[in-house]
């Protein structure tokens, strides 16, 4: 239960001029129920990458295989992948169509041939999960406000019941508590349907409170993989490749720096705050403002 | 007077139903009263559907204010005789990279603007040369925007307005769709054009870390001002913040808890090297 | 699929041709597409040929280019060949079934090949070497007669240059939605006429409120500068002619009058 790369490697307009590499000899392994954060900038090749995760592009070089089976190989049935690796795009408010929020969301399910009751079943708990009210059902989603909107796109996908949620930058363009919002639901859609989440970000803040492993990649390459205290460890190197670690990485670093016994591999907030009272000797002070 | 003054500025729209009729009146801004200095560096935090894109708006003369008054450079803007002039004296950046630029290849693009204005060819030339220069993009003079990065697009979205030589330059979210190096690129941009130039910049945003270097932050909800001062000032109230749904930079969040938690930390710390000096002295 | 359209595309380099002025351009091309409807012998297209090769090789831009443009109309060019060479009557060559193809008709396929081949090399030539907005400029130019009797010729050419900016942003979005559709298991190759056709909703509908929503912030972003129509507005690359395109005219007269003396006198020659 699984999905992996073996050495995949894609090229745009091969054997032209315009010959570039998007993916260079990547291999991974993303084990069922694991939240992974692929991080890179523009260019890295990060939405090339997630692609191939459910077929919608084919490599140049180089295996995918989805549970152990050769996505690519004679006879496996594609649109069937598509439905078990629900792919979130860049914007997914764009792609809504349907007069309805509802008949939106049950475009997927109704696609994979399910009968129109399983099919507003399944939509009705995507858009639960999302946090999308009953009374919304039959709005059309362009009255929508724009992170209702994304949340109903990405039900969706969700209505898909896929094994695997990919979404690239679901947080773009949404102000601080919207992406807090869709961040936070997520998460909970991890932890309580055990579905694999990757998450496509540049914001190392955001990645860093949510993911069990975080994959770096620069130039079509894997940079870094590991968890995140492991790869924010190697920041001055991020930020030789264009990212940078969370503000708190540098805080901890200088602290430290300046003699304080300090966690160096806090990431968050809290983590780091706690950390700092007790290289300062006052932890007890902390059960004060714990809940 | 300021170069962008308002008193009492309200903006109501109509909302329709289904049948088209009118079914109730909202107000997206309200009451708001303000006066910006020439040559500060303002910037305006909101959360989405805040009123602060809508007030964007009215300092070009885009909208039209329901009650209130909105001066520009002393014109009042209601006024349809000095529209021209009030647009050229405050140039307004988007957010949307691709749906702002007009010209197939950079440097037409940025000769938009004047050649509206009639000015004459070889002084248009002249400013885009000179635009170009003063966001760093003359290298791509002859590119076609398609094949630029957002961060590039909006530097030429920004040369454009340039020249037009305005007082004052609105923008409205310019860097909400762009990666983290983009947003650098065209928030360096914005500050040198603040400092070297001495135009006014009113940045309108909801990233945080973009508002550490302004002059000013005035903060909106639900068409209200509801707070202002300088970053320190604002930053200080972090609670507050949350409560129009916004949130601070990490620093200043981790300064924030280390306070409450009962360290002895000043208010509203901006930078890392802030936050360590007062936690280590 | 959809980026091998290279009509309206433009290459950027530095020639005498993307320096032409785009006028000159626009009657070259025109007079050019008359010329190979004019030669009627292989002399003639060979001028033809040695024509455009010339300029090809004056534009700078990779050949490679050009022929992508044909790619567009592959299917369009065979149906015409096919026809033309079962239906032209004359002496049988090949004989099947009941399709008959004739020496004649061979000759008059490879006739409308090549001219049709040449007419799309030629206008990729035109809007390769300039751009949309100097493409625009030259018909509003020499349109401009028009507008006495009311055309409004700087809003259509206004109109025709943005179109012509957008046309490679939203075929981009086109792939995205499409792909994005996929992802949620939409359909779009299998199944009859009819269920072709519903399973493009699915990608017509967000590309119709993209383009309206492009469109909207777009009429905004220029009124925000300024833009109010062609009254009182000054260019910032006003056309003029060079010696340049004198010169490019006095070539073209030339070659102009060798295709029609060919035609005139053709049967002497041979």
């Amino acid at each position: 239960m699984s999905i992996k790369l073996e050495h995949v490697t894609y090229t745009y307009n091969p054997g032209t001029v315009y010959e570039m590499h998007a993916l260079k000899d990547v291999s991974f392994e993303i084990p069922q129920g694991q939240f992974v954060g692929i991080i890179g900038h523009t260019g890295s090749g990060k939405s090339t990458l997630i692609q191939h995760l459910n077929g919608l592009i084919r490599p140049t070089s180089g295996k995918v295989l989805f549970e152990g089976q050769d996505v690519w190989a004679e006879g496996y049935e594609l649109r069937k992948l598509r439905f078990q690796v629900g792919l979130v795009f860049q914007y997914p408010e764009h792609q809504l169509f349907e007069s309805d929020v509802m008949s939106d969301v049950c475009f997927g399910p109704s696609n994979e041939g399910l009968t129109q009751e399983e099919c507003r079943k399944r939509a009705k708990e995507a858009l639960d999960h999302v946090g999308i009210p009953e009374e919304y059902y039959d709005k059309s989603p362009f009255e929508l406000s724009g992170g209702e909107k994304r949340r109903v796109a990405i039900a969706g996908v969700l209505a898909m019941n896929p094994k695997v949620l990919v979404l690239d930058e679901p947080t773009a363009g949404l102000d601080p508590e919207g992406r807090t919002e869709i961040l936070d639901q997520i998460a909970w859609l991890h932890k309580t349907r055990g579905i694999t989440i990757i998450l496509v970000s540049h914001s190392m803040e955001d990645v860093a409170r949510y993911v069990q492993r975080i994959i770096v990649m620069n130039e079509g390459q894997k940079a870094f993989d590991g968890s995140c205290k492991e790869v924010f460890s190697h920041y001055k190197e991020l930020e030789k490749i264009g990212l940078a670690a969370p503000q708190i990485t540098y805080i901890m670093h200088a602290l430290a720096e300046r003699g304080l016994n300090v966690d160096l591999s806090a990431v968050t907030v809290e983590e780091a705050r706690d950390s700092i009272l007790k290289a300062l000797g006052k932890e007890t002070s902390c059960s004060e403002i714990l809940p | 007077m300021g170069i962008i003054k308002a008193t009492k500025l309200v903006y109501e729209y109509l909302k329709y139903n289904e049948a088209g009729e009118a079914q109730e009146k909202n107000r997206a801004i309200d009451e708001l009263s303000l006066e910006i200095e020439p040559g500060q560096f303002i910037a305006v935090l909101g959360h989405n559907g805040s009123g602060k894109s809508t007030f964007a708006k009215h300092i070009n003369g885009l909208l039209v204010p329901t009650e209130g008054t909105l001066w520009v450079d002393s014109m009042d803007t209601s006024k349809e005789g000095e529209l021209w002039k009030i647009r050229q004296k405050a140039g307004m950046v988007f957010q949307n990279p691709d749906n702002q630029i007009i010209g197939s290849v950079v440097e037409e693009d940025v000769g938009f603007g004047p050649e509206n204005l009639g000015v004459k060819t070889d002084d248009i030339w002249k400013r885009v040369d000179d635009s170009l220069e003063a966001v760093g993009m003359t290298a791509y003079r002859k590119h076609s925007p398609n094949k630029l990065s957002g961060g590039q697009k909006q530097r030429v979205a920004i040369a454009g307005v340039v020249a037009m030589k305005p007082r004052c330059i609105v923008l409205d979210e310019p860097t909400a769709m762009l990666d983290p190096n983009g947003r650098k690129e065209v928030l360096k941009t914005v500050r040198e054009l603040n400092q070297q130039e001495k135009v006014t910049v009113i940045l309108i945003t909801h990233y945080m870390e973009e508002v550490v270097f302004a002059d000013h932050v005035y903060v909106m909800d639900q068409g209200h001002l509801v707070m202002d001062g300088t970053p320190r000032e604002i930053f200080s109230q972090v609670e507050k913040l949350k409560e129009y749904r916004l949130d601070v930079p990490q620093v200043t969040l981790l300064a924030h808890e280390l306070k409450q938690a009962g360290l002895p930390l000043p208010d509203g710390i901006l930078t890392i090297e802030e936050l360590v000096d007062a936690i280590c002295q | 699929m959809l980026r091998d359209i290279t009509i309206g595309q433009y290459y950027p380099a530095d020639s005498i041709l993307h320096r032409l002025d785009p006028r000159v351009k626009f009657i070259a091309t025109l007079a050019f597409i008359i010329s190979l409807f004019i030669s009627s012998t292989w002399t003639g297209y060979l001028v033809s040929t040695v024509f455009l090769a010339a300029v090809i090789r004056l534009s700078k831009v990779p050949f490679r280019f050009m022929v992508k443009g044909l790619k567009a109309i592959v299917i369009l060019l065979l149906i015409t060949l096919f026809f033309n060479m079962i239906f032209t009557p004359g002496t049988p060559l090949v004989h099947f079934w009941i399709i008959t193809i004739t020496r004649e008709g061979v000759i008059t396929a490879i006739r409308m090949g090549i001219r049709l081949i040449y007419l799309i090399i030629g206008s990729s030539v035109m809007t390769l070497t300039t751009t949309p907005n100097q493409l625009t400029d030259g018909l509003e130019s020499l349109l401009k007669p028009l507008e006495k009797i009311r055309v409004p010729v700087h809003d259509i050419a206004m109109m025709m240059s943005i179109a012509l900016r957008f046309i490679p942003i939203l075929l981009e979005e086109t792939d995205k939605i499409m792909k994005a559709q996929i992802a949620r298991g939409a359909d779009f190759e299998s199944g009859g006429l009819m269920k072709k056709i519903k399973s493009m909703v699915p990608l017509l509908v967000p590309l119709f409120i993209s383009a309206f929503r492009r469109a909207n912030d777009l009429a905004l972003a220029m009124e925000a500068r300024c833009y109010h129509g062609g009254a009182g507005r000054t260019q910032m690359k006003p056309l003029r002619y060079e010696r340049r395109d004198y010169l490019a005219y006095l070539v073209l007269a030339v070659y102009l009058a060798i295709v029609i003396l060919m035609r005139v006198f053709g049967r002497y020659l041979i």
